[in-house]
């Protein structure tokens, strides 16, 4: 209890675009007296009015990495690089790399290309290590139910870090592993995690002593209003959706068996 | 024949192994109870070229995998299901990781899939069954895969999907490109037919080895990777970049090559952990599709 905000850290996942939920959670952020805001990337995609999400995070002086939207949008890439496999999957993916690239301005365009692709500082004097996908590749999908201890070890052996935070599957999990350290998926604000409620995550890291635990906080926010603006955009309908009920409705083949039986489609 | 020459091997540009990411188990060897006329194995009732692996060999292997870091493990065959150790081998493996099974979907019995979902349900990681069916009724499957096969995989697949698995239904591209479009959605109206409501369907390459080079051709001397293609390739959509197979043999590049003599490696993981000259036929095939034998990679209908 009453951590001083040097020893927590707030980390916030995929934003999509969402500014409404991007906004209710910097305003959440900042009433939990958190000394240091990390974006693990991707802040464009699937949501409307991509240039209204750098003011937000230059505002609450957000230190952010790259994602693999924004390394596209970053390189003038002519896809999202999301890494998946599926005709289904990369029809929808177009649609939305195609919307976001449009409505992003040049100039933040060349503020992404000075992200840095991970980021490492030390809480409690233990190392922590942020990155989009995995520390060794920007998209890979890194979900609770295909990834083992032991290949997470060698991830903390490899990089040398004690706690490893990502973004970029949309769902959020952690795992305490069998050496004590850590790892955390923290969940996206972009959208809702597929389990049907409207809520979006991001998660708080607290150092006491010499270790360090962490907490997923959900943000509420007004998303019957950004689905309104998803459809004045003529963003698909099927994004939208999802806004609304929280079950996802595209990029589903993607999704390991277990994560995807707890969906809806 | 097995369609392996490679008269080209000094030549071919050598991949190394960037990561152990996957380990495979040819668990049923090369024995089938069906007898497809495409399969890249040649595998049916009577081919014991490759054994069962047994669980004492599948148990040394996980071991020294947890110590490589790998990420997944995958069950093929032949039919993994004949092995009668394989309910005991994917508990063991799912204490430790996510397992996939490449199955033909024909051998289920209401007391196997009764264990299957037992042992699903008791693991954090995904147990993710593949069945293979290879048309959308039986006059487009059973030429195929055999007489009656249809029938009996839809019956498989049924059973699983009321048991609340979500297989992944992977089909071998058999039709004409043009048709494409129009044999996906029969499948799809298929298997929500059979009561399978969201299919996941996975569209993969023919390979043009054991019994496929005689249904349609072998590959052809250009069918082949050359240096100058692997420059600027993303070399992780090649299996052998991030993977090895375990036989009863040792351990070999990949579960597509396994009777190819140079690509057998090792009797360890770590034995096997060396460069593969990329000199086959298949190689190209997996070259151009990419990660054809991984659950997430490989080829659809756009």
């Amino acid at each position: 209890m009453n951590a001083s905000n040097q020893e927590q850290a707030a980390l916030i996942g995929g934003i999509y675009s969402n500014h409404l939920a991007l906004e209710a959670a910097l305003t959440d952020i900042s009433s939990r007296n958190i000394g240091s805001i990390y974006c693990l990337g991707d802040l464009g995609a699937f949501g409307p009015h991509p240039d209204r999400i750098y003011p937000l995070l230059k505002a609450h002086s957000v230190k952010t990495l790259s994602g693999n939207y924004d390394d596209s949008l970053a390189r003038n890439l002519p896809d999202c690089q999301c890494g998946y496999t599926d005709p289904r999957d990369n029809h929808f993916a177009r649609l939305s790399y195609q919307y976001t690239y449009r409505n992003t301005s040049e100039e933040n365009r060349s503020w992404l290309r000075t992200l840095p692709g991970e980021i490492r500082f030390e809480l409690a004097g233990r190392k922590v290590l942020l990155c989009h996908g995995s520390p060794r590749r920007q998209n890979e999908f890194l979900w609770d139910s295909t990834t083992p201890d032991h290949f997470l070890e060698k991830f903390c052996d490899d990089y040398q870090a004690d706690i490893i935070a990502v973004t970029h599957t949309g769902i959020k999990w952690k795992r305490r592993l069998p050496s004590g350290r850590l790892f955390v998926n923290v969940g996206v604000l972009g959208r809702p995690e597929n389990d049907g409620s409207r809520r979006v995550w991001y998660a708080v890291l607290r150092g006491k002593k010499d270790r360090v635990t962490s907490e997923f906080i959900p943000v509420n926010y007004d998303a019957e209003r950004l689905a309104l603006e998803m459809r004045e955009e003529e963003l698909p309908e099927e994004f939208a959706e999802t806004i609304e009920s929280g079950w996802w409705t595209t990029c589903l083949e993607i999704l390991p068996e277990k994560e995807r039986r707890a969906g809806r489609y | 024949m097995t369609g392996h020459g490679n008269e080209s091997r000094e030549l071919a540009p050598a991949q190394e192994l960037e990561s152990l990411d996957e380990l495979w188990f040819q668990v049923g060897g090369t024995l089938c109870n069906l007898s497809c006329n495409h399969c890249f194995i040649s595998c049916h009732p009577g081919n014991d070229t490759f054994g069962f692996l047994s669980l004492e060999t599948v148990r040394k292997y996980l071991r020294e995998s947890e110590k490589l870091g790998v990420r997944e493990y995958y069950f093929t065959g032949g039919e993994p299901f004949l092995n009668r150790d394989m309910m005991q081998i994917l508990e063991e493996t799912l204490s430790i990781g996510p397992a996939t099974v490449l199955t033909n979907g024909t051998v289920f019995t209401p007391a196997s899939i009764r264990r299957l979902r037992d042992i699903s349900q008791a693991s954090s990681y995904s147990l993710e069954l593949r069945v293979s069916i290879d048309g959308y009724n039986p006059q487009t499957n059973d030429p195929i895969r055999g007489e009656g096969t249809f029938k009996q995989a839809i019956r498989g697949v049924r059973m699983l999907v009321q048991a609340g698995f979500l297989p992944i239904i992977t089909i071998a591209q058999t039709w004409a490109e043009e048709d494409g479009p129009g044999v996906f959605d029969s499948f799809v109206e298929t298997l929500k037919a059979t009561g399978y409501e969201r299919p996941r369907i996975k569209i993969l390459p023919t390979l043009h080895l054991g019994m496929e080079e005689e249904r349609t051709r072998p590959y052809s001397r250009s069918e082949r990777i050359s240096a100058e293609m692997m420059e600027n390739y993303d070399s992780s959509q090649l299996l052998c970049s991030r993977g090895r197979t375990v036989t009863d043999r040792g351990v070999a590049v990949c579960p597509l090559l396994i009777e190819a003599p140079d690509a057998h490696l090792g009797e360890t993981l770590e034995e096997a952990d060396r460069a593969f000259r990329l000199s086959h036929g298949a190689c190209h095939t997996c070259y151009v599709y990419g990660a054809i034998c991984s659950n997430v990679g490989g080829w659809g209908v756009d």
